[in-house]
């Protein structure tokens, strides 16, 4: 874990990585081709500003510029989340942003010059300490101050579950409400890089799942990560998020410059649909966007897979977000209209979220199916450097998951 | 090898030589003032501590009849707190898990003695006392740990946790409350207020990985925190010396100096809190480790009878040499600060507290089942609903 933590920092890595090729380096984050024609980001200013659910927390600053057009800018997910972060610490004095190597920008750039800008005092590195970055941000948490706290990779939070779960997500019940640690948020890195191996490609968010308390959120894009991680901020619960690590990069959008937050707990509709609902969150998105394109136009190579009568299935599409509390609501509504449920996520089959969704679908929606509900995801093994693109769902998987539901 | 080893360690650090006094009884009355309203200087005992690169705090202590005879009574009033735990656990009106602090009360008594409202504390799962002298009542502790509405954490959170405005509770998981201290003394810092830290933990919890990293930080950033090893020589049924490669806790935090106590005479706990007081909050040198050596008389907790590691004659030893309460009890009557009688009276008063509190608490109710489900999230926050045991039993927010 140590050792890969150096080579991806060190600086020879990078020069080595952009010396093997001549043309544009790839992203550190890898190539997820669909992103950069994603029609679900919002390439305009006009369509950013009719992001469904954004809500503008400035309509209450004397100081706020009222009536004047609302300004958009083009930003990745790690522009997005350093200016969430920007605005969290103009706005609360009591904001703190701390994690390994964040003053310097972090891994991921998502603190990129935040130290210089409100100082070394509320944005500081700390040590190699998983267990003690948490259990310090929930203490400072606790004196009702705002801890964000960066875990360097999900793959690295282990040593902080009992923090987090046994701390963070009890502390209230525990104390009859007498103590809370709602201004601690915990953000870090998730799912599949394209080579991040064992340690650096893992989705832990199923981990904390029955850890009522806690809230998960996972943004998909960076309109969604900013308003996301301004709501998880300020959300009176303490909120891991987690960040999609392949999207820092690729996925880019025209992001409103204002502070404005996201609602926590509710799914998002990306498409409407009549036929079979597609469910999943941060990086899948974009593959169950390319899914819907193989459907709809399947290729040569799988056509013959894919009968004519399900190429003009209308597939929903649904993008959960907050992974706890889920929106069930939302997506067992959608299931009772369709009949037909595919979840699709990065993490493992067993005991994964998609387990916990499938189970309350089928309690709640059990008259209406007309299909088994069916979970595309990782294969139950590690995520092998060697196999990642191979253990990782793609198109292909969800669409044969989809021709399956849809024929059942 | 060992034998020459032990030498040159002995060569380098005299002062270890010598282990440290934890008898309750070796403070001298150094002078004595006309009028006892004002502060006796008593002597400390030189081995009452030992020091890890740090001075030794001063001998003398000044502390008034006041002081002495109200230390006395808070001791003896969460002896007698602890004993009425002990005998609902064993009636059966207390369930599940229950630590007791009985023969460690000039621990807590000593700390509260020594700080401030305005100082934090936060501690291990045998917090009943700390609850108490930090702004709770006898009645709330044995409510929550009888699971009574009444409780101060309401019946909710049980014997590990209870807390007050200044006393961040105890906590079940062993080490846990040591980086949330660094974390509250981070936010003191930050605040720029001149108040400090106490995190306690204990011989066994000093062996976890993030009590260490929790030293680390603390060090790094010069935080006002002091970490408090309350060395009971047993972490649940093992002791130090089998636990511990190196048993003198105060050395533990490398860069940070210690300073190794007398926990059973509680005029050196108070003198040790209010030099590590100073030191944090008030010179902010950063953190400072402090150990008690103190004992319990009782098991780890109630399932424990704390007689298979150790012989019943070593408790009976120390119960009847060095405990605590009885060696202040000495104390005041040598000096003639109070009689034999007087003392009868606060131990009266102490008991009739505990009996009326134990009473008042019996008669509290137990949580209403719609608590189940509430203080989980923050109010108007929660999921739609949460699952009960049957359709009309789903708790909607």
């Amino acid at each position: 874990m140590l050792a890969s933590r150096r080579l991806a920092r060190s600086p020879i890595a990078s020069l080595l990585r952009r010396n093997s090729t001549a043309v544009e380096p790839p992203p550190a984050g890898g190539h997820l081709p669909s992103v950069a024609t994603s029609q679900y980001l919002r390439s305009t200013r006009e369509k950013a500003l009719r992001t469904p659910g954004l809500q503008w927390n400035d309509e209450d600053d004397p100081h706020a510029i009222i009536g004047v057009e609302r300004e958009t800018r083009k930003m990745n997910v790690y522009q997005a989340v350093r200016d969430a972060l920007s605005i969290a610490l103009t706005k609360d004095d009591n904001a703190v942003v701390f994690g390994e190597d964040i003053a310097f920008g972090g891994v991921f750039r998502c603190t990129m010059g935040l130290a210089e800008e409100f100082g070394r005092e509320r944005v500081f590195n700390t040590p190699l300490t998983e267990q003690g970055i948490a259990g310090f941000a929930i203490g400072m948490a606790s004196m009702g101050h705002t801890a964000i706290a960066e875990i360097q990779f999900a793959d690295y939070i282990f040593p902080a579950f009992d923090q987090l779960v046994n701390e963070a997500a009890k502390i209230r019940y525990r104390s009859g409400g007498a103590f809370n640690v709602g201004g601690l948020t915990i953000r870090t890195p998730t799912m599949s890089v394209g080579h991040g191996g064992l340690y650096h490609s893992q989705s832990p968010e199923g981990f904390f799942m029955g850890a009522s308390g806690l809230k998960i959120v996972i943004p998909r894009s960076p309109i969604q990560a900013k308003g996301l991680l301004l709501s998880s901020i300020r959300d009176p619960n303490p909120v891991i998020f987690m960040e999609p690590k392949i999207l820092y990069r690729s996925a880019v959008e025209q992001v409103p410059m204002d502070d404005y937050t996201l609602p926590l707990g509710r799914a998002e509709t990306l498409v409407p649909g009549a036929d079979l609902t597609l469910l999943t969150w941060g990086t899948p998105i974009y593959h169950c966007e390319t899914a819907l394109d193989m459907l709809a136009n399947p290729p040569a190579g799988i056509a013959q897979h894919v009968p004519e009568s399900l190429r003009k299935a209308k597939i929903e599409l649904i993008d959960l977000r907050s992974i706890l509390p889920w929106d069930a609501e939302t997506v067992a509504e959608s299931v009772k209209r369709t009949g037909r449920l595919v979840v699709v996520h990065e993490a493992g089959m067993t005991a994964g979220v998609g387990a916990e969704i499938a189970a309350e679908i089928q309690k709640r929606c059990f008259l209406r199916l007309a299909a088994p509900v069916k979970r595309v995801t990782g294969w139950d093994t590690p995520v092998a450097l060697q196999y990642e693109k191979f253990y990782i769902p793609d198109a292909v998987r969800i669409v044969d998951a989809m021709v399956e539901t849809l024929s059942y | 090898m060992a034998s020459l080893a032990r030498l040159r360690v002995s060569r380098r650090l005299p002062q270890l030589a010598r282990g440290i006094q934890t008898s309750a009884d070796t403070t001298q009355l150094h002078s004595k003032p006309e009028d006892l309203s004002q502060p006796l200087t008593l002597r400390l005992n030189e081995d009452s501590f030992h020091t890890y690169n740090c001075d030794m705090p001063e001998l003398d202590v000044k502390v008034t009849k006041n002081q002495l005879l109200e230390m006395y009574k808070k001791m003896q009033t969460m002896r007698r707190m602890e004993m009425a735990a002990d005998a609902l656990y064993k009636s059966k009106l207390i369930r599940g898990f229950c630590h007791l602090a009985i023969g460690q009360e000039a621990v807590s008594v000593g700390l509260e003695e020594g700080i401030t409202r305005e100082d934090r504390v936060i501690t291990s799962y045998r917090c009943h006392p700390l609850a108490v002298l930090r702004g709770g009542t006898i009645k709330g502790v044995i409510s929550e740990l009888l699971g009574r509405q009444d409780g101060m954490s309401n019946g909710k959170g049980g014997s590990m946790h209870i807390f007050t405005p200044s006393f961040f509770g105890g906590n079940g998981i062993v080490g846990a409350q040591v980086p949330l201290g660094a974390g509250v003394a981070f936010t003191q810092k930050y605040l720029n207020q001149d108040t400090t830290t106490f995190a306690l933990y204990g011989d066994g919890a000093a062996n976890q990985g993030q009590v260490f990293e929790s030293f680390n930080m603390a060090k790094l950033w010069d935080l006002p925190v002091v970490f408090v090893c309350e060395n009971n020589k047993y972490g649940m049924g093992t002791s130090a010396e089998r636990s511990s490669s190196n048993t003198e806790y105060y050395t533990r935090g490398d860069k940070i100096p210690g300073l190794q106590v007398n926990g059973m005479d509680i005029v050196a706990t108070l003198q040790a809190v209010r030099y590590a007081r100073n030191w944090t909050a008030i010179e902010k040198k950063g953190p400072l480790l402090l150990e008690f050596v103190t004992y319990r008389y009782g098991g780890h907790s109630m399932s424990d009878p704390g007689t298979t590691y150790r012989t019943r004659e070593e408790v009976q030893r120390m119960r009847s040499t060095q405990d605590p309460i009885r060696g202040l009890q000495r104390y005041i009557e040598e000096w003639g600060l109070a009689s034999e009688q007087e003392l009868k009276q606060l131990d009266k008063e102490a008991k009739a507290a505990v009996d009326e509190a134990v009473e008042e608490a019996k008669k509290s109710p137990e949580p209403a089942t719609a608590d189940l489900w509430t203080d989980i999230y923050y109010k108007g926050t929660e999921p739609p609903f949460m699952r009960g045991r049957e359709r009309e039993e789903v708790h909607y927010y």
